[in-house]
């Protein structure tokens, strides 16, 4: 019977069938909690499962990344009970200094086409750019995960979504995606996993792949898959899809998201022409858009020296590994020269403010996945990709950055 | 705990219209996050909300709350959910939600329901409601008129809101 890719990933994974709608118990290969959410969990796993809190310590992962290291005492506090958990139980932690739980997650060679992950971390469908399915869950489902290794999904629909062409050479991952948010909307593929297909997709390397998975939360899709390299998590040929899409991507120029809206975007040469942009804050990083592939492509638009002193550069590698790859690569040479502040690895300004906020009135250019209104203070934040970031931080004003050299 | 009465809080902008992708910086915003206990929650509910900034300070225990599409999308706060719990918020129907927070609510053992054809003109805020969870139905008591049928109950959320948690359930 033909499967589309989640429901091959159920079938491996103790699901009884694969039907969508129909409620599975899932096995869970690994399980994780963030500083964020994680002292619930801990505290949900001492309420109800005392004995027995952790059912295999070698899946099981605690990854602080949202407020990493912690500027509250609420947050130290959470932290630590964590860690005294971990101890007494054996479980592997990756503290403040590790940088985003799923990018460790993915350099550390766990997660394979097929693999099933859950974390306090609504972005750990990032995990679909390698073909794998990763979920975001709250406290309580990862406690329940942490315990018994398993979890009751029901199993969702898919859609196959085709991208034809190829992009302008002057965008990034991050302007298809945006793209595609924009096309499909805030609820495009509620409750629905994407497939993604075309010519642009399989030349994608896996940090354009994470940059395209990141932003399923925002369509709100359970995931957006993109085929891995094991074609037993092929989806079969006439699986059963709910829709298939078409997306004509071929010369797509860099695309905005304006400030409140991740699916409000637009091309920005259409909004600089209703009138320049100033902007008085940039920041590099976040799961979607912080690879050592996005800070490379950052800093080859800020060869030219100082930013404008109007202009807060902050740069925030996703985990330690991407930070000495870019100080080995003299990135951190060309930030610091662009005035910029670069920060210790982690999800940088997405959650609490690792690296600040926005102000009243501050306009911030980010990379990340989220603009929502007041998320990041009470500035206005629009979401763009590295190339755009760094061009406009040098220009000072919202720009459509150089064809890359 | 198959029918819940009370009155009602219908999420809507300043035009009457229902508020659509309420996500959970709006509902329980980031700033709050380092707190865990559920008793705590309650002040900061819908403060990042555009217009229903002092909805904690009007709710009342047995009220529930009504809205729009994709409702709770964005974080996995557990928060998000625990919030209008902690304010003592016995129900929530929107017309769809964004999956972690649905999951997240079923797995409190806390009724959410879905209403896809949901009429913001057919139900004011203040106006007394009566849920049958069993029966999908529910009814605008204050002006006697039935609503749009909700969405059925899977099996597995009716076991988890009658054990009342995941929890309670795996234990049995």
């Amino acid at each position: 019977m033909p499967h589309t890719i989640i429901e091959k990933i159920f079938l491996a994974h103790g699901a009884e069938g694969a039907e969508p709608g129909s409620i599975q118990w899932l096995g869970l290969d690994y399980r994780t909690a963030r500083d964020f959410g994680g002292a619930s969990v801990v505290q949900n796993l001492r309420e109800n499962v005392p004995d027995k809190p952790v059912a295999d310590v070698k899946r099981t992962f605690f990854t602080f990344d949202c407020n990493a290291p912690a500027n509250t005492a609420g947050y130290a506090d959470n932290q630590h009970s964590c860690r005294l958990f971990a101890r007494e139980h054996g479980v592997k932690v990756f503290d403040v200094d590790a940088g985003i739980g799923s990018h460790v997650l993915i350099e550390s060679g766990l997660v394979k086409p097929g693999t099933t992950a859950v974390g306090t971390d609504s972005h750990y469908n990032i995990l679909g750019a390698l073909g794998a399915f990763g979920q975001g869950m709250g406290d309580v489902d990862i406690a329940y995960a942490f315990a018994h290794g398993r979890t009751w999904f029901e199993v969702p629909g898919s859609v196959k979504i085709t991208l034809k062409g190829l992009p302008a050479a002057n965008t990034d991952a991050k302007d298809v995606t945006l793209y595609l948010c924009g096309q499909l909307g805030a609820a495009g593929l509620l409750g629905q996993v994407g497939e993604l297909y075309g010519e642009w997709v399989d030349q994608a390397g896996l940090a354009e792949r994470i940059t395209l998975a990141s932003m399923g939360t925002e369509m709100g899709a359970i995931s957006l898959i993109i085929p891995g390299d094991n074609p037993d998590f092929h989806a079969s040929p006439g699986a059963p899809y709910e829709r298939e899409l078409e997306f004509d991507i071929d010369g797509l120029r860099p695309q905005v998201a304006l400030p409140g809206h991740p699916e409000d975007v637009h091309p920005v040469h259409e909004v600089i022409a209703q009138g320049s942009v100033p902007i008085d804050s940039v920041f590099i990083g976040s799961c979607t858009n912080g690879r050592i592939e996005d800070l490379r492509a950052a800093a080859s638009h800020l060869r030219g020296g100082a930013c404008p002193p109007q202009v807060m550069l902050r740069v925030v590698p996703a985990t330690r590994q991407v930070w000495q790859e870019a100080l080995k690569e003299g990135l951190m040479d060309v930030f610091m020269d662009a005035n910029g502040l670069v920060s210790n690895a982690g999800c940088g300004g997405c959650a609490s403010g690792q690296i600040g906020m926005t102000g009243a009135g501050e306009v911030q250019l980010s990379t990340s996945n989220r603009n929502f209104s007041g998320k990041q203070g009470k500035g206005r934040t629009y979401l763009c990709g590295p190339s755009v970031a760094a061009a406009s931080a040098a220009a000072g004003e919202l720009v459509e950055p150089e064809a890359k050299s | 705990m198959n029918t819940i009465k009370g009155r009602v809080w219908v999420l809507t902008d300043d035009q009457g219209a229902l508020i659509p992708n309420i996500d959970t910086d709006m509902i329980f915003h980031n700033r709050y996050l380092h707190i865990t206990k559920l008793e705590e929650m309650g002040p900061y509910a819908l403060d990042n909300l555009a217009g229903w900034e002092d909805f904690a300070k009007k709710c009342q225990p047995g009220d529930i709350v009504v809205a729009g599409g994709n409702f709770g999308c964005g974080s996995s706060r557990q928060q998000a959910v625990d919030c209008f719990r902690a304010l003592g918020v016995t129900a929530l129907v929107a017309e769809s939600f964004g999956a972690i927070y649905f999951r997240n609510a079923v797995n409190a053992g806390w009724p959410v329901l879905v209403c896809p054809a949901l009429d913001p003109a057919a139900l004011n805020s203040g106006d007394e409601i009566e849920l049958d969870l069993a029966g999908g139905t529910w009814r605008n008591l204050t002006r006697g008129t039935d609503l749009p049928a909700l969405k059925a109950v899977s099996n597995v959320q009716r076991e988890i809101m009658a054990a009342g948690g995941l929890f309670k359930l795996a234990t049995g």
